[in-house]
């Protein structure tokens, strides 16, 4: 009935594909470290700001994702340097952000060419993705992805404890900054398939429920990705069939999988915090039962 | 054959935000001493060690940590922050932490490799902690959460341990477990340990010595010369009586 290749016969669709799994991919590998970091108001607000570039940019006759990089980018690290005081800093984001939001609706009111290319900047697009965006996204991924790698173990250290990777000689400053223009860079090479509204669900979602269901770094990243991957895959299906927005799709398979696992998931923790308490307390009885025995002798 | 102190202070003060927090301070500390820091809040316990580790710079004197000037990253010194409450669904795992202290400062992503993580079990043998390794830390009592954090700052057998305030938020017999670790690392490894507390109590029966920190200045000693009524009270400048009472040291009139 819904035939895949069919679908990737469409350049367009071909485009969608290849542009929305690189971004599949890129936000579950940030978002991990956005959770960790507790990053997921300011990443989220990232994407308004970066609407009034997009809103912009279009206005100005230019491709939306380079107005989005210049806004976002020029953000992150105005966050970066603003430092650490979470309310405070929150408080500041949220102000900027939405005068970020109220600028982009300004540009868009004067905008008097196609609707579509506006709708599509809030709300994601599947038909409005050019050979010359793909590029742009794979460049993009290319650079935040080396970037991941080179920094990840530090990255991860500061995350946990910015006092301790200090201590071990660790930029924890640079790192914060640059991390952040690394996320600046996700969303807005995300914002072309799910729009600035939904970003949380690719950049959160695939992260959140991977890290309820393994508990290493790595793994919780590969499986954030292969979750984000199939979110997306199965959207742009769903949506090139049924006419819902893209958005919309992957919105709903995102919160579809959190949710169950989000709720079942204190049952498993719960018995692996028995397991580790019952092996504590066997390895203690059995210590004294050795002690015991060596007492006999 | 004369060992070499572990850290040297020599007149130093330090100013934070225009205020003084130590002044003119004095104190050597040798090989394997276990010392317990402590004072009131704002004495200057977390600044000290910050010193230490190469984070501040003193405004004046001289610091000498294993005869060198302190540098950030330095792998003679383990640090062990103070632990604290973190989200339970964090992917981050005993053994991830623990990993930490061995290459968590280093760039790339590092490769598994059998012989890191026989480091890495040997460490969490040493605080007890290989029947939770897999656990996520978010899952974890404080306790436990502190002992990973020792094992951290073992990994690289530093000469100085650092330890800030890791009894605090814990039950005293939990207390009691980390102090008991505390000095069986001491003394196995021969390792200088400052550990930072606000209670002598669960300890005073197990440091070298007390380095007591107040009023920008500090006193360091046996605990039966420096938790006395005489020395507290000359230290934070305002009477102080230190009173002993059912086998537990009471210290009375000040903030502790």
């Amino acid at each position: 009935m819904w035939n895949v290749f069919d679908l990737l016969q469409y350049q367009f669709m071909q485009n969608a594909f290849i542009a929305g799994s690189i971004v599949a991919i890129m936000a579950s590998a940030v978002g991990y470290f956005v959770i960790l970091r507790g990053l997921t108001f300011a990443g989220h607000e990232l994407g308004y700001i970066g609407f009034a570039g997009a809103a912009g940019a279009v206005l100005l006759g230019i491709d939306p994702v380079f107005g989005l990089l210049v806004f976002t980018i020029g953000s992150a690290i105005g966050m970066g340097i603003l430092g650490k005081e979470v309310r405070e800093r929150d408080i500041a984001i949220g102000i900027i952000a939405m005068l970020g939001l109220g600028l982009g609706v300004l540009f868009l009111a004067l905008y008097t060419g196609y609707a579509e290319q506006a709708y599509s900047i809030l709300f994601g697009t599947i038909v409005g993705i050019s050979r010359a965006d793909v590029l742009v996204t794979a460049l993009a991924s290319i650079v935040v992805g080396s970037i991941l790698l080179v920094i990840f173990r530090p990255l991860l250290f500061s995350s946990l404890d910015e006092e301790m990777a200090e201590a071990r000689g660790v930029p924890v400053r640079m790192l914060s900054i640059l991390f952040l223009v690394l996320v600046a860079m996700v969303v807005s090479i995300s914002v072309q398939i799910i729009g600035v509204l939904l970003i949380f669900t690719l950049l959160i979602g695939p992260s959140a429920t991977a890290s309820r269901l393994v508990q290493s770094p790595a793994r919780a990243i590969l499986l954030g990705m292969v979750l984000g991957l199939l979110y997306t895959w199965l959207g742009i299906v769903i949506a090139a069939y049924s006419n819902w927005p893209v958005s919309f799709c992957i919105a709903t398979l995102s919160f579809g999988v959190y949710l169950p696992v989000r709720l079942l998931s204190p049952l498993w923790s719960g018995r692996r915090r028995g397991e580790a308490t019952n092996a504590a307390n066997k390895a203690r009885t059995d210590a004294q039962k050795s002690l015991a025995e060596a007492e006999k002798v | 054959m004369a060992q070499e102190p572990v850290i040297e202070l020599e007149n130093v003060s330090i100013s934070l935000g225009g205020r003084p927090i130590l002044r003119d301070i004095n104190l050597t500390i040798e090989k394997g001493e276990f010392v317990v820091v402590l004072g009131p809040n704002g004495a200057g316990k977390s600044t000290l060690l910050k010193m230490l580790l190469g984070l501040l710079h003193p405004n004046s004197g001289t610091i000498r940590v294993l005869g060198k000037t302190p540098r950030r990253g330095n792998p003679s010194i383990g640090y062990a922050p103070q632990h604290r409450v973190l989200e339970s669904d964090l992917a981050l795992r005993a053994r991830d932490l623990v990993g930490f202290g061995l290459d968590g400062n280093r760039w790339g992503t590092g490769w598994p490799s059998r012989k890191r993580d026989a480091l890495i079990d040997q460490a969490l043998d040493e605080v007890q902690a290989r029947s939770f390794a897999d656990a996520p830390i978010g899952q974890l009592s404080g306790g436990e959460q502190q002992r990973l954090l020792i094992a951290q700052a073992l990994l690289t057998n530093p000469q100085l341990l650092l330890l800030d305030e890791p009894l605090s938020n814990l039950d005293i017999a939990r207390q009691q477990d980390i102090v008991e670790l505390v000095t069986q690392v001491c003394r196995s490894r021969n390792v200088a340990v400052l550990l930072v507390a606000h209670d002598v109590n669960p300890l005073v029966s197990v440091v070298d010595r007390v380095l007591y920190l107040a009023n920008g200045h500090s006193a360091i000693g046996t605990p039966s010369e420096v938790v006395t009524s005489a020395t507290l009270t000359k230290l934070y400048g305002t009477p102080v009586e230190v009173v002993r009472a059912m086998d537990r040291i009471f210290v009375v009139g000040v903030e502790v």
